[in-house]
């Protein structure tokens, strides 16, 4: 059996990178097995987890439903480069203020979708966050504190902009 | 023990590293030179193999070798995995097979293996392997399965009944003739996976220069794997190591030696090369130990008031293809099953059944929360025949908190006395009906179905041992740095438990938590462990640490006298250095000390100090120590759509001393939130030929965020005596009472559908039906 390669361009959390990939290696693949950014995981390989939630051209995707390959010319951005930002860096401090993580392995993810979220900077009621983080599993923490962690980040960002 | 730093909220020390994703999991973990293995598996549930044909997948790109069973016996002493649960049975007769060879018992049961230089290209060559199977019946129902004329879930076997016991105490035969009430139900519990959001995964690394074997997995007990990889592979103990990096969560399963551990380390041999295999989520629907698959024909008695007078019935335990684990989960089952209430009366039968299903072992829970569920569920029909109040039942029931510790008439399987050691039941519930605004529900009720809603109620008490022994180790260590370390056998699965550990440490050495560096699940620092599982770890390695803690101080404090000459008395520790109270010049940091009694070649130790900083505990608990709980809920539930909407959930929970608030109601968060997937979303389905139908996210359901509310958490603190710390476990208390509170929940909602759940999970599709039954909603 031969595999098809195709040649890649992109932007990976700032910096450009050109590769060669299988046309058939999907993104996060590519992302940890060639650029060894493991941060994003494989939660199921399905595209309902989660887990491999990145940014990519300013949205946040489903990291194995996307092939490295489509991501040629793009902008993707990883919770690597989302924490080297700052962008979340008061999400991140208010999640451990509430124990908003266990084993982790689905946070990269979840901060993902939660930066989203809170780029909106709509006001949101706790059941909104509820129904916007639904996407992401956590199988540890019940979802109460994530929720929580979320919400006042929300609110304190809000506080910020009245002041 | 002061209250300091232990009892409160202390930051997480794990969180830096996971929020940014340099946390290191398995798949995280890459040697050099490393191959990737995939597995070629049983397309059916109970078939004999004809022949394997490698021939394809030999030749696919990529591909370094195919194995099937044959070809790995020469770097192997057995072909089956041993069980890790020391059963009364014999341990190697019905554990997995390493790969199957002659007979396949479950569909994914791994045939043969497939290394290659990529896991794409693995993949790829494990598809070309062409198995011929010859099928037979599949059992999938553990009670027929347990009949004399069923067909053989596994031909070798001398029938599909692994075990039957007679449990029991008290006369039900009399009781039963004469009590003036009595209910008769057959309730079903269901299996489920769980779903650990990191599957399962192992890298194996032998070095044949060095012959030592380098094992990274995503398991929950280094220690039992060292133990089994050094039998299996006929290894001496210096030759395994067995590290376990950050774990995805665990729950139960991981606990689990798994045919594909076996292999790959057996194949990292053979090669001489590192291997790694990460599950996939469908080979984790399809193949990681499952649990709760159970049938219970039960009987309760009880006289005019609703005093309980006997229980008694059978007991079948799904115990899926092999026996892997002994049969921990129905013994718990059917002792939890007394819970906090009196029963003077008491037989129960029980039988462990194989059925051509993946093996079943503990999930959270272990068989406890079956037990609960059969006990609660059983109280409140009882209730409702008698025409009482469910918490009146249970109030006149429950073991008052004078008469503890309080003895049940039964043994455990390892045959220790059941005693619970504190808590108040009684007044549990009542704070639980007071939380939950008990006694005004039926008048909210009653307003709610005026506006044509639905709304139910239903609470749940329950009692889990926790802390199982029979040790856990605990070496604290300060070093020439001045560092403090503490290695320990137990393992940390996500719960917080580093830093748990921390702050017991930090606080009998005067040094904040984050000073304090702690090792875990890495078989070359501690010599025994036990690991994570049984709500066990806080209570155990806690007890452990806190004790060699305490030994490491006395000696700091010894030797920090003798060299600042100063009267042991006079001594105070803070921020790492100790000195003469009232005399802050007087004074030597760890550094000084440990450097001290590190020895000086040639040079003398002082007089009567011992060489090194160190203590190594290993805590074993007596016994066990009861954690205990009530939970209530409020539901809303659409007779139309069968969606249930939980409104409150209540638990009042005591496990005791709190090591760290934050953490604990994280635990119990965590263990309802999976409860409530076992009780209305997941459902592991398998046709009547024994294949699984549900082997993805979107076949099978567990709750994300908008299904769960937010919970509330009330805790009691009864501090037990059977540790020195005074802490309950906690782990596993979530999941107690949430499938029967739930379910009764909605029973209650839709008791004008005349509504009875005897099982779970309840499916939108289940309540549709049931009120189509009950006349429809129109």
């Amino acid at each position: 059996m031969a595999y098809d390669f195709l040649d890649i361009k992109l932007i990976v959390n700032g910096e450009q990178v050109s590769a060669r990939v299988p046309a058939r290696m999907h993104l996060v693949d590519f992302l940890r097995m060639e650029l060894e950014l493991t941060g994003s995981h494989l939660g199921c390989e399905h595209g309902i987890c989660g887990a491999c939630s990145v940014r990519v051209d300013g949205v946040v995707v489903r990291g194995c439903l996307v092939l490295a390959a489509q991501c040629d010319g793009s902008d993707v951005l990883t919770i690597e480069g989302l924490s080297e930002s700052k962008e979340v860096v008061d999400l991140q401090n208010t999640f451990v203020e509430r124990n908003a993580m266990q084993c982790g392995f689905c946070t990269p993810g979840m901060l993902m979708t939660a930066a989203e979220l809170l780029a909106k900077n709509d006001k949101m009621a706790r059941n909104e966050i509820r129904e916007f983080m639904s996407g992401n599993f956590c199988r540890c923490t019940g979802y109460h504190a994530i929720i929580d962690a979320i919400e006042i980040t929300m609110e304190a960002r809000r506080e910020e902009e009245r002041s | 023990m002061p209250d300091g730093i232990v009892g409160n909220s202390v930051k997480r020390l794990e969180d830096a590293e996971l929020l940014v994703g340099e946390a290191r999991y398995v798949d995280d973990i890459n040697p050099p030179g490393l191959l990737h293995a995939s597995f070629v598996r049983s397309e059916f549930a109970h078939a004999k193999i004809k022949g394997i044909d490698l021939d394809a997948a030999l030749n696919s790109p990529g591909v370094v070798a195919v194995y099937t069973l044959d070809q790995i016996m020469d770097v192997m002493t057995t072909d089956r995995v041993p069980a890790t649960f020391p059963a009364p049975q014999p341990r190697e007769e019905f554990g997995s097979y390493v790969l199957a060879h002659d007979e396949v018992c479950y569909v994914g049961e791994p045939l043969a293996m497939v290394i290659a230089q990529s896991r794409y290209e693995a993949e790829d060559a494990a598809a070309l392997v062409n198995v011929d199977y010859d099928p037979l019946d599949a059992m999938t129902d553990c009670r027929s399965a347990a009949q004399p004329d069923a067909s053989a879930t596994d031909t070798r076997n001398k029938g599909n009944v692994f075990s039957s016991v007679s449990m029991g105490y008290g006369d039900c035969k009399s009781v039963f003739e004469n009590a003036p009430n009595v209910i008769s139900e057959t309730l079903y519990q269901h299996r489920g996976v769980a779903l650990s959001m990191e599957c399962r995964g192992v890298v194996s690394s032998f070095d044949k220069r060095r012959g030592k074997l380098t094992i990274w997995a995503s398991c929950q007990q280094p220690h039992g794997h060292k133990a089994i990889l050094v039998d299996l592979l006929g290894l001496s103990e210096d030759q395994v190591r067995v590290i376990v990096p950050h774990l995805g969560g665990g729950f139960g399963p991981k606990l689990i030696l798994y045919p594909e551990d076996a292999s790959v380390s057996a194949a990292s041999v053979k090669l001489g090369k590192p291997i790694k295999w990460i599950e996939d989520r469908r080979e984790h629907l399809l193949t990681t130990t499952q649990e709760r698959d159970q049938v219970w024909e039960v009987e309760l008695a009880a006289d005019r008031e609703g005093r309980l007078l006997g229980l008694r019935g059978k007991l079948y335990h799904d115990q899926g293809a092999y026996t892997v684990r002994g049969t921990n989960i129905p013994f718990s089952a059917a002792t939890t099953i007394l819970g906090p209430y009196i029963l003077p009366n008491y037989q129960i039968e029980v039988s462990v059944v194989h059925t051509n299903k993946v093996p079943s072992t503990s999930m959270r829970g272990a068989g406890h929360p079956q037990g609960n569920f059969t006990m609660e569920r059983l109280i409140d029909r009882m209730a409702e025949k008698i025409g009482i109040d469910p918490a009146e039942i249970r109030s006149l029931n429950l073991i008052p908190s004078d008469s503890i510790p309080y003895e049940q008439p039964l043994r455990t399987q390892a045959g220790q006395r059941i005693i619970y050691d504190g808590g108040d039941y009684l007044k549990c519930q009542e704070e639980l009906m007071r939380t939950l605004d008990y006694s005004g529900f039926s008048v909210r009720q009653q307003q709610a179905k005026s506006k044509g809603r639905y709304i139910g109620m239903a609470m749940a008490n329950y009692v889990k041992p926790t802390g199982r022994g029979p040790f856990e180790s605990g070496l604290v260590r300060i070093g020439t740095s001045g560092k403090v370390s503490v290695y320990t056998g137990a393992v940390a699965m996500g719960q917080g438990f580093r830093t748990a550990m921390a702050q017991i440490c930090s606080e009998q050495l005067g040094i904040e938590p984050d000073d304090v560096i702690i090792v875990a699940g890495d078989t070359d620092t501690v010599s025994n462990g036990i690991g994570g599982f049984a709500s066990r770890q806080t209570v155990c390695a806690g007890s452990a640490i806190h004790m060699a803690s305490l030994k490491v101080r006395k000696k700091v404090v010894s030797v920090a006298a003798h060299l600042l000459e100063a009267s042991e008395e006079d001594l105070e520790l803070e921020n790492g250095k100790v000195f003469v109270k009232g005399v802050p010049n007087m004074v030597v940091c760890f550094r000084d000390v440990a450097n001290a009694v590190a020895g000086i070649p040639g040079v003398a130790l002082p007089e009567g100090i011992s060489a090194g900083l160190e203590a190594e505990v290993k805590f074993k608990p007596e016994n066990v120590t009861y954690a205990n709980g009530a939970h209530g809920c409020e539901v809303e539930v659409d007779p139309e759509t069968g969606k249930v909407q939980i409104l409150r959930y209540v638990v009042i929970h005591d496990s005791g001393r709190l090591i760290n608030p934050l953490i604990v109601d994280g635990q119990v968060q965590g263990g309802i939130t999976l409860g409530v997937g076992h009780a209305l979303y997941e459902h592991m389905i398998y046709d009547e030929n024994g294949n699984p139908l549900s082997t993805n996210l979107a076949e099978y359901l567990v709750p994300t965020a908008p299904e769960v509310p937010n919970y509330e958490i009330v805790h009691q603190i009864s501090p037990t005596e059977r540790n020195p710390i005074g802490v309950k476990g906690v782990g596993e208390c979530g999941v107690m009472g949430v499938m029967p509170a739930l379910l009764t929940a909605v029973e209650n909602a839709l008791q004008d559908f005349g509504v009875k759940l005897n099982s779970y999970p309840v499916t939108p599709a289940i309540i549709v039906e049931k009120v189509l039954e009950g006349g429809g909603y129109s």
